[in-house]
């Protein structure tokens, strides 16, 4: 009997890991960018927010640089928590109440796959943005690329933020009944925090109790490491701290990436609550 | 009375390890209501076993327990000789499962779907001949979002069986269907089982189960009620029949253990053809009926 079962086992491999994990890189990819909702709500909001404010905003910062140049840090900064945290959250918990996730726990796939799915989605989903959102920032509002090393912020601040959203994004979605109530929860939660860290108005302009509030959260730090990569350094002693300090923006979003991690593990489940 | 040799294990028989999915013992409780309350039950390979009950008897909490999806307060379970508490990925490529609830709306095409299902199995078979043998070639290229809840429910069959299953879980599988996309569905399980696959079906429709089952379960307040094949549940083929007939314009009806020496005796009477004549053995709903009535006692 069981020296059978090894060999019907033994005759045809399982599917390799790389495999399986483009099978549901190939799967997230459609689900997200086939949902026109999602692709709006993540994709075009933050274009027309960029397209909106940068012609409204039209002021000039100390030293005659552009508000557009503070904004596009900012709006790149929300573009990443719209492609990770708030997608995360809604789709995973929509997922779980529809049985999505139950399904796919009853199959061989291995559950490292499910997750290498949603990075490759969050990846290409905030790749996009920032493309999209620096090409609409150059040609209609002038703003300037980074140049050199700022590159490199811009990057370790991208995958740091990305990926501490991310986690956290599928910590919250175990909060939620349904995608429904995950995006009544998420979405308004999300917009308070941008109006507070620094997207839209100038973080040392908003009260200083308010700036202790969004410094918990990551999207703050996310901004300010992305001013960094955009605004001139004269400018850093706008800043309430009088400089960039990347070392607590990687320390933050670094804490928030375990947080998240920790929080991941303890509460995923692939099913509803109440039914096990 | 001993009950026929292999029909039904007894408490604290062995697990049987030849067969499909062996149950001793089963107990699940949810706070102080026991869902689950001393199952015993063997499912041989091969064949396609109904579980049958009223809505909260334990049918799905025994079946999730099977599948690997709930765990146990007491007994014992192997499917396909493991332990579902432990089952890895080589145990989960060998089953098929159908929920009670489908997927939800994706928007991948009913192939797309298919395709990305069959690359988690080692041996799959081929994803266009799934989709055809459950009769969506024609919305093989529409996405699941717009399917009927008929044609979704044969998509999570095709993705249920995709894997060439040993052994597939069917959860209700035809809730929702209109008569003739039910018989096309058991065909679909007939050619199923032709091939070889064993199914443990639970269904609310005894018509189905009548239809389809080798043996039928009947659970009924965490327990089985009885295990048969569905003509002789409830002593059903021994049970009196009823013969029924009009006559002076009035409705007769006459229980009977000998219908076929009644009938001679009233068709001598009438001299001919009888009236409205109509024999009838308790079906199985009457027998179902009578038997969760017992149990709730």
């Amino acid at each position: 009997m069981t020296a059978a079962r090894q060999s019907t086992g033994a005759r045809t491999a399982l599917p390799s890991l790389p495999s399986v994990y483009r099978a549901r890189a190939s799967v997230e990819l459609k689900e997200f960018f086939r949902q026109r909702e999602s692709v709006v709500f993540t994709i075009l909001l933050p274009v027309l927010l960029l397209v909106v404010f940068g012609a409204v905003l039209d002021y000039e910062l100390r030293g005659g640089v552009a508000f557009t140049q503070y904004f596009i840090a900012g709006i790149i900064a929300a573009g990443i928590l719209g492609a990770s945290l708030q997608n995360m959250a809604i789709s995973i918990a929509t997922e779980r109440s529809d049985g999505t996730l139950k399904s796919l726990a009853g199959t061989p796939m291995p559950r490292s796959a499910f997750f290498v799915g949603k990075v490759v989605q969050v990846l290409a989903v905030t790749a996009l943005i920032i493309v999209v959102l620096l090409l609409v920032a150059v040609v209609f509002y002038g703003v300037d690329l980074p140049s050199g090393s700022d590159w490199l912020t811009f990057l370790w601040v991208t995958v740091l933020g990305s990926a501490s959203c991310t986690l956290l994004g599928i910590a919250l979605s175990s909060l939620a009944k349904n995608g429904r109530s995950a995006s009544a929860t998420v979405t308004p939660f999300a917009l308070v925090l941008q109006f507070i860290s620094g997207v839209f108005f100038q973080f040392s302009q908003i009260p200083e109790w308010m700036q202790t509030f969004a410094a918990i959260f990551p999207l703050k730090w996310m901004a300010q490491g992305l001013r960094s990569v955009f605004l001139p350094d004269a400018l850093a002693a706008e800043e309430p701290a009088g400089s960039w300090e990347l070392g607590r923006v990687a320390l933050v979003l670094g804490i928030w990436c375990v947080v998240g991690l920790v929080l991941c593990v303890r509460t995923f489940s692939w099913q509803d609550r109440g039914s096990r | 009375m001993a009950a026929p040799a292999g029909i039904r294990p007894r408490a604290g028989d062995p697990l049987d390890p030849d067969a499909a999915i062996s149950i001793r013992g089963l107990v699940k409780r949810y706070g102080d209501f026991s869902a689950v309350d001393g199952l015993d039950l063997d499912i041989r390979r091969g064949e396609i076993f109904a579980l049958l009950g009223p809505n909260g008897a334990g049918k799905t909490t025994t079946v999730e327990i099977c599948e690997g999806y709930r765990r146990q307060d007491a007994g014992e379970v192997r499917v396909l000789g493991e332990d579902p508490a432990n089952g890895d990925r080589r145990w989960k490529s060998r089953l098929g499962i159908v929920l009670q609830s489908g997927g939800g709306d994706s928007q991948l095409t009913v192939g797309e779907l298919v395709r990305a299902q069959a690359s988690y199995y080692p041996d799959p078979r081929d994803p266009d001949e799934v989709v055809a043998l459950v009769g969506l070639t024609e919305k093989a290229g529409i996405r699941a979002r717009a399917l009927s809840g008929g044609q979704r429910r044969r998509l999570d069959v095709a993705l249920g069986i995709v894997g060439r299953p040993e052994l597939l879980f069917l959860d209700e599988p035809t809730t929702g269907f209109d008569p003739e996309a039910r018989r096309q569905f058991w065909s679909l399980i007939r050619s199923l089982r032709d091939l070889g696959t064993t199914m443990l079906l639970t269904t609310h429709y005894l018509d189905e189960a009548e239809a389809l089952a080798d043996r039928v379960g009947v659970i009924a307040r965490g327990r089985l009620a009885e295990v048969a094949v569905p003509s002789t549940l409830g002593g059903r083929e021994t049970a009196p029949a009823v013969v029924s007939w009009t006559e002076d314009g009035a409705r007769r009806t006459e229980p009977t253990a000998t219908p076929t020496a009644f009938v001679r005796e009233l068709a001598a009477r009438f001299d001919g053809e009888v009236p409205d004549l109509a024999v009838a053995r308790p079906t199985l709903e009457d027998v179902y009926l009578k038997m969760i009535g017992e149990a709730g006692r």
